[in-house]
């Protein structure tokens, strides 16, 4: 053994070819080149022409059906309405999405709580929300004002009023869609997030603790940022989702992306072509909306992309960030 | 004149539902002092040391540091548990070096170290960083400053963990098993920087199986068995004339 890793290096030096397999002075070297001839995969290439022959006769009959009327599609793509729709669509689900995970944030700790009640609630409320369906909870937030007509601000169990408002009045279809989608939401968000959290490991609670940190400041700046990297992407997931399930308030007569081409297609009656021109922009929001996933999960993943990255400059605002 | 006593443990008894693995443990460390509490697997030395960390709670008898009753104010003859920001504190002024390091993963080396005092102590920025740097290259680390702690080698990531903790400025350091985890090469650089704080007259607790490092930093040693100490004295005096039949069987066998 030692006697070759000491021959070794001279070795190498000496030829011009790394090839350690070389063999002795005088006698040329083996040839191990490969002239490949691959085998083949015949019923791969089958399945694949089956497949092309099936997507080109979709294609050519989507093209060519009159029904599909591409001219009128083109017309309402860009339509002043049904970019109002798209705009609010999205509106509603950045706003469901953000009350979403801060909900859900507040959930996952109260759920990680040694006090019964407190975790309790949190669980009971996650079974609530999953356990019922969106549109059932959609239905329910829009009628509430049958349930509590009056909304009151003030101390319970019949105690002094500081403010009333008519729940009709305050309960409009777009509150009504927002807490439904966000309520609903938060109760997916706050188990994602309990993930993350219990993906931390003990050790890193325990050496905060240690430092004197608190509870409140362990889960900030110690556990809540680790947790970062188990939360993100299904995080992206749900957004994209929630983007989906907004089509959801149609029944609540708010004009989003689909209502707004409902709304159109009720008056001129082509309603192939505008439920053609809603899933061309959901398809393009989606695909948007993917891309930017996949760039925000490699900025997440710190022993990854980030950290090869040159070192100084970055790192000081990242820290700055989580340091106070 | 006697140096005073810095950490006092009275009776402290500690159990795990029906599992008693402290049952009375006494001890007294004074300032300056250097402690080594060696003995065998499970006979509860990491749950005595968490327990003066308050990282675990005692169930009887009393731990103090610095003449500061821990996790609890006592009012007559009644105990009230301290607050959880009480009890920060008093942690804050105890450090502590785990046998995994526990770095935070997600800070390079120099954030691990300036963290604590920036979160828990409120320090300036710049205060922390020039702290933290100093206490970096003191422990052979000055060009790492902005290593994940993945990028590190276990010895460089303890050293970290010995400089994040110091940069509290504790009262005392507690070390469990700090070269437990570590490949044989990389002990030597632990125990250098351990032995340099002894001479520099940091009180400090560790529980290590080296017998070696004991005999030659500690002021005194102590031998737990089944959660008591057993024997304590100067190392010497322990490792080669223990007095306790169950002290002589534990050495016969690691020596
Ligand atoms: N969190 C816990 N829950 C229940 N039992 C525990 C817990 N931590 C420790 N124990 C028990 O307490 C006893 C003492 O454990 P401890 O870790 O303090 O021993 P040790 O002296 O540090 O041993 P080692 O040299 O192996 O580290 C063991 O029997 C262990 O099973
Ligand atoms: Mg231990």
């Amino acid at each position: 053994m030692a006697h070759r890793t000491r021959q070794l290096p001279e070795h190498t030096e000496e030829s011009d070819a790394p090839d350690p397999s070389r063999a002795a002075d005088g006698e040329a070297p083996p040839d191990l080149r490969i002239r490949l001839v691959p085998k083949r995969h015949t019923g791969r290439a089958f399945a694949a022409a089956l497949v092309g022959l099936a997507l080109a006769a979709a294609a050519w009959s989507v093209v060519t059906n009159p029904r599909f009327q591409w001219d009128v599609v083109g017309q309402w793509l860009t339509a002043r309405t049904i970019m109002e729709g798209l705009l609010l669509t999205l509106w509603l689900t950045a706003l469901s999405m953000a009350a979403g995970v801060a909900i859900g944030i507040v959930l996952a700790v109260m759920s990680s709580s040694k006090n019964r009640l407190l975790s309790g609630a949190a669980a009971a409320y996650v079974w609530f929300f999953r356990g019922t369906p969106l549109l059932v909870q959609l239905l329910f937030w829009f009628n509430m004002s049958a349930v509590y007509p009056r909304i009151v601000v003030g101390l319970p169990f019949g105690g002094p009023e500081l403010a009333a408002f008519n729940a009709n009045h305050v309960i409009t279809p777009m509150t009504a869609a927002f807490l439904g989608l966000a309520l609903h939401e938060s109760a997916y968000m706050a188990e994602i997030v309990r993930a993350g959290i219990l993906s931390v490991p003990q050790g890193q609670i325990r050496a905060a603790s240690a430092l004197g940190m608190t509870r409140l400041q362990t889960m900030r700046k110690i556990v809540l940022p680790q947790a970062m990297r188990v939360i993100v992407p299904p995080t992206g997931n749900q957004t994209i989702s929630m983007l989906k399930t907004t089509s959801l308030v149609s029944v609540l007569a708010i004009p989003d992306l689909l209502y707004s081409a409902q709304i159109v297609y009720s008056r001129n009656f082509q309603t192939i072509p505008l439920l053609i021109v809603a899933t061309v922009l959901y398809l393009v929001t989606v695909s948007v909306l993917t891309l930017v996933q996949s760039w925000i999960e490699r900025k997440f993943s710190p022993d990854g992309a980030r950290e090869r990255r040159p070192r100084t400059g970055a790192r000081t605002t990242a820290l700055d960030r989580r340091l106070p | 004149m006697t140096p005073e006593v810095l950490v006092r443990a009275e009776q402290v008894h500690k159990s795990y539902q029906r599992n008693e693995v402290l049952k009375g443990v006494d001890l007294e460390v004074r300032r300056g002092e250097v402690m080594c509490l060696i003995g065998p697997s499970g006979s509860g030395k990491s749950t005595f040391l968490r327990c003066i960390n308050l990282l675990e709670q005692i169930q009887h008898g009393r731990l103090w540091v610095d003449g500061e009753l821990l996790g609890y104010r006592q009012r007559g003859d009644t105990l009230h548990e301290l607050s959880e920001k009480e009890q920060s504190r008093q942690r804050a002024d105890i450090g502590m070096v785990f046998q995994d390091f526990n770095l935070f993963s997600h800070y390079t080396a120099l954030e691990n170290v300036i963290a604590a005092p920036m979160i828990v102590r409120g320090e300036s920025r710049a205060a922390a960083v020039e702290r933290a740097t100093a206490l970096l290259e003191r422990v052979g680390l000055g060009d790492k400053l902005h290593a994940y702690p993945r990028r590190l080698s276990g010895g460089q990531q303890q050293r970290v963990a010995i400089a994040r903790a110091l940069a509290m400025r504790p009262k005392v350091m507690l070390f469990d098993e700090p070269t437990s985890a570590l490949d044989p090469e990389l002990v030597g650089e632990v125990l250098d920087v351990i032995g340099d704080l002894a001479d520099e007259g940091l009180t400090m607790i560790i529980v290590t199986h080296e017998i070696g490092f004991a005999r030659r930093v500690a002021d005194s040693l102590a031998f737990m068995d089944a959660g008591v100490v057993v024997e304590s004295g100067r190392p010497a005096d322990v490792i080669d004339a223990p007095q306790h039949p169950r002290t002589q069987a534990f050495l016969s066998k690691v020596l």
